[in-house]
């Protein structure tokens, strides 16, 4: 039994995986923080399906990219959760979880998480003979040098995210290839989706001790990336 | 009728230290694990929150565990978890508090949300076993300097506060303008020994209408402003003089203000709580206030003066005894007011 959190966005949501079934899951996108709704949408649902926490076998988490906050309420709950039961995370790169919203889909499929300054968290995915392909691992980059990498591949590219929202118009403008947009309400993060990754994963054996998980960032902290500028300037 | 002993495993993770404890019946730390992050901070000259939530992620699970560990107790033997919500800074107090609702709602343990400078306050309860309210505390930390009336147990009323920068926003202001770094205040209190306190004549401010209250701005401009002059006229800077003649002065206007509290609310118990209550030229000047005048001075080893999960422990107790609860919703408040919690 696998409880996920996803709290690495705009919208907050859990699910909970027994045996690759996806028994429930609760997704909000509401004013509140996800301090305040993340752990009470899971004590919900735990009840509404008569479960325990002490039932659980394993917690998984949107591990990042995305707001660096939200990464820490989701992993620092799951961690918690974890070291309460003596149960291992599974992390899930967020941009894959995102992905896999559209379940054996043909093209490319291409989340793209607005990360501002012009950037985006994105990774690239595949589905091939139904089984579910990293192309690109998840990293921060320019959307322009994005687009041109991205003219590469022949299949239709869809993508995902709230990336897409912000990014749309330039991507038409360099991108000529055919391209598509993932609808809205499966262009997000969602629990669901999250949750039957993990599942995947924690059958592959991808789970870890709960202390050895810390979230992907994929960025350093301001002040450090300023540090290191400074210090590149002055030739150290 | 013997009662039931009660155990509080408590976190604390509003700054750059990352702590956990279990406290026995609100006075006996079983366990009090700090894991500081100050050698990173360093590098910045101060706190970066950024970095501090991250410190705070990879570190949480550990520091629990070996808190829980110290105390030779597991889960099981626990009866709440005490979190501290504010203040502090946001990102990591965030971790802490979804860390503990967390463990609560694995456990079905209660959830016992803390304010960190009430936390900072019972701290005298761990080595004064027979300390109970009423009695004064003056509070006096990087962030925070409030002279505080501990009417009850969860019943906090401030009588007086600092209309600007806090004690410790001072030491480490003045530490740097003198060259020291961060964290200043152990930094002045050690060179302050190598100084004469009588060198430098610097203001002890006083608010007019507020007599009680604190300011300490005026004196840290003082201090940039001898320090230009000196420069303008060729005058060497002698630090140690610097560090100690401000030094006296801080001391002298908390000392002064805990004084006349202690007429004024006709009282004869004062403590003395928070980082900057580890300073010793204060902890002297007060044990010797109050030695003059026959009142009792209380006040934490330094252990317990700087942030730490096992006074959270002890606030929590109180709390949790007098029956406060918490949900998970339970959020962190950066600006938390004193007595401004659970009613």
């Amino acid at each position: 039994m696998l409880l996920a959190l996803e709290s690495s966005g705009l919208t907050a949501g859990c699910a909970v995986i027994d045996n690759g079934r996806l028994l429930g899951e609760y997704n909000t996108n509401f004013k509140k923080t996800h301090s305040e709704t993340l752990l009470p949408m899971a004590e919900a649902l735990l009840n509404m399906l008569e479960i325990s926490p002490a039932d659980l076998t394993a917690v998984a988490v949107s591990a990042g990219p995305g707001s660096f906050t939200g990464l820490r309420i989701g992993s620092a709950t799951a961690k918690g959760i974890a070291l309460a039961l003596d149960i291992p995370i599974v992390p899930v790169p967020t941009t894959a979880g995102i992905a896999y919203n559209l379940y054996d889909t043909p093209g490319i499929l291409c989340p793209i998480m607005d990360a501002r300054r012009d950037q985006v968290y994105t990774g690239c995915y595949r589905w091939k003979d139904s089984l579910f392909e990293t192309l690109t691992e998840q990293r921060a980059m320019d959307i322009e040098e994005l687009s041109e990498e991205l003219k590469t591949y022949k299949e239709n590219i869809i993508f995902l995210g709230d990336g897409v929202n912000v990014y749309k118009d330039r991507i038409d403008e360099i991108l000529e290839s055919p391209h598509s947009y993932a609808p809205e309400h499966l262009r997000y993060q969602r629990a669901g989706a999250m949750g039957m990754l993990a599942w995947k994963y924690l059958e592959e054996g991808r789970a870890i001790p709960g202390d050895e998980h810390s979230p992907f960032y994929l960025r350093k902290s301001q002040a450090e990336r300023e540090l290191l500028e400074k210090e590149a300037e002055s030739g150290k | 009728m013997a009662h039931k002993d009660i155990k509080i495993l408590a976190i604390e993770t509003s700054c750059d230290e990352t702590s956990a404890a279990v406290v026995e019946n609100g006075r006996k730390v079983l366990s009090n694990i700090i894991s500081s992050q100050i050698d990173i901070h360093k590098l910045f000259g101060g706190v970066v929150p950024e970095i501090a939530s991250r410190k705070h992620i990879e570190k949480i699970d550990p520091v629990v565990k070996k808190a829980l560990e110290e105390a030779d107790c597991d889960l099981s033997q626990i009866d709440a978890i005490g979190v501290t919500y504010g203040p502090g800074l946001v990102g990591p107090l965030l971790v802490g508090v979804s860390h503990a609702k967390a463990i609560s709602f694995a456990t079905h343990l209660p959830l016992v949300g803390v304010n960190h400078i009430e936390g900072h306050i019972c701290a005298n309860y761990i080595e004064h076993p027979d300390l109970e309210p009423p009695y004064l505390c003056m509070v006096v930390s990087g962030g925070h300097s409030h002279l505080v009336k501990v009417c009850d147990h969860g019943d906090f009323r401030i009588l007086a506060k600092t209309r600007d920068d806090a004690a410790g926003e001072a030491f480490d202001k003045v530490a740097r303008a003198i060259g020291l770094g961060y964290p200043g205040g152990p930094k002045i209190d050690k060179l302050a020994k190598e100084g004469d306190p009588e060198a430098i004549s610097f203001p002890r401010a006083h608010v007019n209408d507020a007599p009680l209250d604190l300011s300490f701005s005026g004196l840290k401009s003082a201090v940039l402003n001898y320090m230009n002059k000196c420069q303008m006229t060729g005058v060497p800077i002698n630090r140690a003089d610097i560090a100690a003649s401000f030094q006296k002065a801080v001391v002298d206007a908390i000392v002064e203000k805990m004084m006349m509290a202690l007429d004024e609310y006709k009282t004869d118990t004062i403590c003395l709580a928070g980082g900057v209550a580890a300073n010793s030229a204060l902890r002297e000047a007060c044990i010797k206030a109050c030695d003059e005048r026959n009142a009792r001075f209380i006040y934490p080893s330094p252990v317990y003066c700087t942030d730490n999960a096992a006074m959270i422990g002890v606030a929590a107790y109180y709390e949790y005894m007098r029956g406060i609860r918490d949900g998970f919703d339970l959020n962190a408040v950066p600006n938390l007011k004193i007595g401004a919690g659970h009613k």
